[in-house]
């Protein structure tokens, strides 16, 4: 089959003359761990309760720190999805929630909560991963019969598939009564995430590691079929593998923090554009980015209107449309 | 050795090639010529294991190219198609070194980074192998791709029209290399190439195809003569004596 592919352009024009990607030393991975882990702390310690009052030591243990690990888990596994995805799809522009995933997790947590009335928080995530893979799957056949595959078909038909799911969903919701949960869910956001309740998160930890596992699989995937199945990598097969990953990892965090949308294009896209697409050695860096930009925008939130709360998801909608448009932009530029 | 055995391939309506039996020997430089939709490039990718034949049987050094492992088949056997849109945004280095991923499984060793030397030296390629693919003109890119699939080090390697984009002086030195490759790594080379009188300049044995079938095999001065390429081209071609080969000529009836 001849595919008429236009390629997913790089977005990043120029790399300083001179600079020698590889041999690099590792002070400024240093340095972004320290700047991100500078984020973490002060994640521990914004908040409205006065921890020096009574009752801090606890307050401290059953919100802070799980808020702060699951800024953590999610943050990093966000990224790194949209990182995979992109490397699977070869484009630029496909993430999460502008490939249908989250749209499809958020569907089946509500199937979940309709039909499974008494099921606990594993079988929602089971049943938000299922319905994720089945609609990263269907997104990744439509693109396999579109003919003109140029840089920005392929976001507009997955916004275009999670549109029409969201749309289903919220049908669903308001038949149902379950419109308000839905708002909340949609909504990403931590200020709901306590002791007890945000441990599943750990599993997008397993995830990551998986992803580590598979990251030179993956750069030969981002290469193309043709490219991935001379150098010997059944490339049908690691799509799959790759969309499971991401359906995980995206039902798992739609389930317990709802849509963190534009995470996984921001940072992975910031990434290559200073270091290049040797995902190896770049998934390190995509983790902290994810963190650090999660973190950073979950304190905005906190801080800009206290002792209110404005959902993470909200500022990161701001930030990352900004960067979308940035990065459009920046693509059109370049022809 | 490279045999077909009956392979056939239809894209919907379209016949695009034969039923097809070939064989073609280990060693040299073989050059598939024809037409635009002889087949050539349906027929290579299909050795290539890139493309499905409906029907028939391809074997490569022996290995059935459907049922061998893909990793046993990608340290035998190399092929590099002509579109290569990606623009990764790898460094040379970075991408010959993929090259090596049937080896390695991606954990470079020493004698893999041997490999990627040999393979970047070989193409030239050494002062620019800290450069990004995006950086580099067409014809380097096209040099790195080629180097990618020599570093591969597999005894068979299999060209789509490896001088797209290149420019006269690119093309004879690529084509040089290509038979350096061949002579001096033993690699048996089968290349798809659009220009014949490259095909007769370089190559051991010629395959001129049309419509999906193997019309003539031979020696370069066996199938450049102009009742052969006049009847392959559809176009009145005059063979001419060359600087030590056949040279056709067809610019002007």
């Amino acid at each position: 089959m001849t595919r008429s592919s236009a390629p997913a352009a790089p977005l990043a024009a120029t790399a300083a003359p001179g600079t020698r990607p590889g041999r690099r030393s590792a002070l400024p991975l240093v340095l972004a761990l320290a700047v991100t882990l500078a984020l973490v702390v002060a994640s521990l310690f914004v908040g409205v309760y006065d921890l020096r009052a009574e009752g801090g030591g606890q307050m401290f243990l059953i919100t802070r720190i799980p808020r702060t690990l699951a800024l953590v888990l999610a943050g990093s596994a966000m990224a790194v999805s949209g990182l995979v995805l992109q490397q699977l799809t070869q484009n630029r522009f496909v993430e999460p929630t502008t490939s249908g995933t989250s749209e499809w997790a958020a569907l089946g947590l509500l199937l979940s909560v309709l039909l499974l009335p008494g099921a606990g928080i594993a079988t929602r995530m089971v049943v938000a991963s299922a319905a994720a893979f089945v609609g990263t799957m269907v997104f990744m056949a439509i693109l396999r019969r579109v003919q003109v595959r140029s840089t920005l078909v392929v976001p507009v038909v997955g916004i275009m598939l999670g549109a029409v799911v969201s749309a289903l969903t919220t049908l669903i919701a308001i038949s149902t009564n379950y419109l308000q949960l839905l708002g909340t869910w949609f909504m990403g956001s931590f200020t709901s995430v306590v002791r007890g309740q945000y441990e599943v998160l750990w599993i997008v930890a397993a995830v990551c590691v998986a992803i580590f596992v598979l990251a030179d699989r993956l750069t030969v995937a981002g290469l193309g079929r043709d490219v991935a199945t001379n150098l010997g990598v059944r490339y049908d097969r690691l799509i799959l593998l790759g969309t499971s990953l991401v359906a995980v990892a995206s039902g798992v965090t739609t389930v317990v923090v709802g849509f963190l949308p534009f995470l996984g294009l921001i940072v992975p896209n910031v990434v290559a554009m200073l270091r290049g697409d040797d995902l190896r050695s770049n998934l390190p860096w995509v983790c902290l980015g994810g963190i650090a930009l999660v973190t950073a925008c979950d304190i905005v939130g906190r801080v800009v209107r206290m002792p209110f709360e404005v959902p993470v998801a909200m500022i990161l909608g701001i930030v990352g449309a900004a960067a979308f448009v940035a990065l459009v932009l920046r693509v059109q530029r370049r022809g | 050795m490279i045999t077909l055995h009956d392979v056939a391939k239809t894209y919907g309506d379209v016949h695009a090639l034969g039923p097809v039996d070939l064989e073609i020997p280990t060693g040299g430089v073989t050059a598939l010529v024809g037409p635009n939709g002889a087949g050539k490039s349906t027929m290579l990718t299909i050795v290539g294991r890139l493309l499905h034949a409906d029907t028939g049987r391809v074997t490569v050094g022996g290995l059935d190219v459907v049922t061998t492992h893909p990793r046993d088949l990608a340290r035998r056997l190399a092929i590099l198609r002509q579109e290569n849109h990606f623009v990764a945004r790898l460094t040379v280095r970075q991408l010959v070194q993929l090259g090596r991923f049937p080896h390695s499984q991606g954990r470079i060793t020493r004698d893999d980074e041997a490999a990627v030397d040999t393979a970047l030296g070989f193409l030239d390629l050494t002062d620019l192998q800290h450069r990004f693919l995006d950086e580099l003109s067409g014809g380097q890119r096209q040099r790195a791709y080629v180097a990618m699939v020599l570093a591969q080090d597999t005894d068979y390697v299999l060209l789509d029209e490896p001088l797209n984009n290149l420019d006269m002086q690119h093309a004879v030195a690529m084509m040089a290399r290509l038979r350096r490759a061949a002579d001096e790594l033993g690699k048996t080379v089968v290349l798809v190439v659009h220009d014949i009188n490259f095909a007769s300049a370089y190559a051991d044995r010629i395959i001129a195809m049309t419509d999906g079938r193997i019309r003539y095999v031979g020696t370069p001065a066996e199938v450049m003569t102009s009742t052969v390429l006049s009847d392959v081209f559809a176009t009145p071609v005059t063979v001419v004596d060359g600087p030590g080969y056949p040279l056709a000529v067809y610019y002007r009836g």
